[in-house]
């Protein structure tokens, strides 16, 4: 008998990640909206049967292939032998204009690649809410399990699991097409995927969990998933090249966001060598694409700002752009967080007094960002108001990386 | 919430012999507009951004559909543009519409107006 050596115990969990999205999304998009869950569970078996098959006989020389020709052969028994199901398929696959039953699962590049894009605007679909839209892309496209997304999105397995329960249900009652819709429809259906994505990625970027891994990956998914659509000809549209630029240079300052002890840097203290300076790069190409005609959506704009945070020099121009942008992304579509920024870029052109009125007018009580701001607008203007307002915000915050921020500014005030 | 027009009335001698504006005092202007109007948008209080409005391609038709150039002048005003916003009252509207840049302009004036349904005889 073979034992898996230390290195290789890790295997089967990496491959999952990878490759179990994948597999489940070319098996679904192959059998319509309605086989999401025999989807999920072929490929479960099939990871089942590595872990069983590989530690009596040792792992393959290609796991990959390996995974896929069982992945495949457990489709096609279950198309065989499972009568009811075949009939259904059958049925639906003949409605759907297929001249011959095609007994065959391809997993090709290509096929896995337009697959993805296909489930993308079938799970982004109107019908379900942004939030479950985010945990089935998390399950289905990112291949994460129950217990990373709940971990990630700090809440419970059993919520998790309820939200993607309702949402699969919702699918199939509005019997969504695994497919990515044509000339008339796509802008609209492009913009439900593209916030969708935006959230996946500030998921990532902005999350209160601990696990900084795990985080980094959302990031990478949403990034990766981005550049799916621009790989495509009929998706590949000025405005998700803004995206990609905006994600792009946010990730740049990833490994500086949070210090080795877990602690939450703020931009002014960052450690400027942490920041990635080929992902700044990529984002300033992307950013060139984007521009294309006169087309101005919420994501170049939001590009633009997080073009000038690539740049740490804090005098000339640099925060009044900034607020002019912020000026122009409201005027375009309001948003509480675009709004508070908007407050704080304010402060650094006009100063505390000024920025103070700005942000007191947004009215959002109970908003942890809010009373951080106000806070830091208050420091030596009010010290007595901005200490409510710090710890108003303490009362609000949700990590522990985000308390020791507060309880630091409350400590400066003395 | 209701909904009311700000519509931007200035004074036509002022502009006319206001001569060039300097690409600095464009940009002056510019700012002072994005800031008032962002703060609005800010306060999700902005419903549409309106539209300035043009002089040079500009036409007025009277009654027995006569037609003079222009815009037309109430005195020697014209209106220069509009935005809807939203509030609760009147009263609140026209503390939003107080820090409007047009009140800079010689003779410029902010005209408050509800928007009414078609069958609200107000």
């Amino acid at each position: 008998m073979t034992i898996i050596k230390m290195d290789e115990r890790q295997l089967i969990p990496d491959l999952y990640r990878k490759e179990y999205g994948k597999m489940v999304t070319v098996l679904c998009s192959r059998f319509g909206i309605a086989y999401m869950d025999i989807a999920e569970d072929i490929v479960s078996d099939t990871f089942l049967s590595a872990a069983e098959t590989w530690g009596l006989k040792g792992v393959p020389s290609s796991p990959v292939s390996w995974l896929y020709a069982v992945a495949r052969n457990n489709a096609l028994n279950c198309l065989k032998h499972d009568r009811i199901f075949q009939r259904q398929v059958k049925k639906d696959l003949t409605m759907d204009g297929e001249k011959c039953f095609e007994m065959d699962i391809d997993l090709s590049p290509k096929n896995i690649i337009d697959s993805q894009l296909q489930m993308m605007f079938a799970i982004c679909h109107p019908s379900i809410s942004v939030e479950a839209q985010v945990s089935l892309a998390l399950r289905v496209l990112c291949g994460f399990s129950i217990d990373e997304i709940a971990q990630a999105l700090l809440t419970t397995k059993s919520n998790i699991n309820k939200r993607l329960f309702r949402a699969k249900e919702k699918l199939r009652l509005e019997e969504v097409m695994i497919a990515v819709p044509d000339s008339r429809e796509i802008g609209v259906r492009l913009d439900t995927v593209l916030i969708c994505l935006y959230l996946l990625f500030n998921e990532g970027y902005y999350s209160a969990s601990p696990d900084k891994v795990l985080r980094r990956d959302f990031c990478l998914e949403a990034m990766r998933l981005t550049y799916l659509l621009i790989g495509n000809a009929s998706t590949s549209m000025p405005r998700v090249h803004a995206l990609m630029a905006l994600m792009c240079f946010q990730a740049s300052r990833f490994d500086a966001r949070v210090n080795d002890k877990g602690e939450l840097v703020l931009y002014e203290d960052q450690d400027i060598r942490r920041w990635d300076e080929e992902l700044i790069q990529r984002g300033n190409d992307f950013f060139i694409r984007a521009i294309h005609d006169d087309e101005v959506s919420k994501y170049h704009l939001e590009a633009a700002i997080a073009w000038w945070h690539t740049h740490p020099v804090e005098e000339g121009e640099k925060w009044e752009n900034i607020l002019r942008l912020y000026n122009q992304r409201l005027i375009l579509e309001y948003s509480p967080v675009a709004a508070l920024n908007r407050a704080y870029a304010f402060y650094r052109v006009y100063g505390r007094e000024r920025a103070i009125v700005e942000a007191k007018a947004l009215q959002l009580s109970g908003n942890l960002f809010y009373h951080s701001l106000l806070g830091e607008l208050y420091i030596d203007v009010d010290n007595e108001q901005a200490r409510q307002h710090f710890t108003q915000a303490l009362e609000l915050a949700g990590s522990p990386a985000e308390r020791a921020v507060l309880e630091k500014k409350i400590e400066g005030l003395k | 919430m209701k909904e009311f027009a700000l519509i931007f009335r200035i004074d036509g001698n002022a502009v006319a012999s206001a001569g060039e504006v300097t690409p600095a005092q464009m940009q002056e202007r510019m700012t002072y507009w994005t800031n008032w109007m962002g703060g609005i948008a800010a306060r999700d209080r902005l419903s549409s951004s309106g539209h300035r409005l043009g002089i040079r391609e500009s036409k007025t038709i009277a009654s027995g559909n006569v037609v003079t150039d222009g815009p037309y002048t109430e005195v020697k005003e014209f209106i220069n543009g509009y935005v809807i916003i939203k509030a609760q009252s009147v009263d609140e509207a026209v503390e939003m519409a107080k820090g409007c840049p047009i009140l800079f302009a010689e003779g410029g004036k902010v005209e408050v107006r509800p928007l009414v349904a078609p069958d609200d005889n107000n």
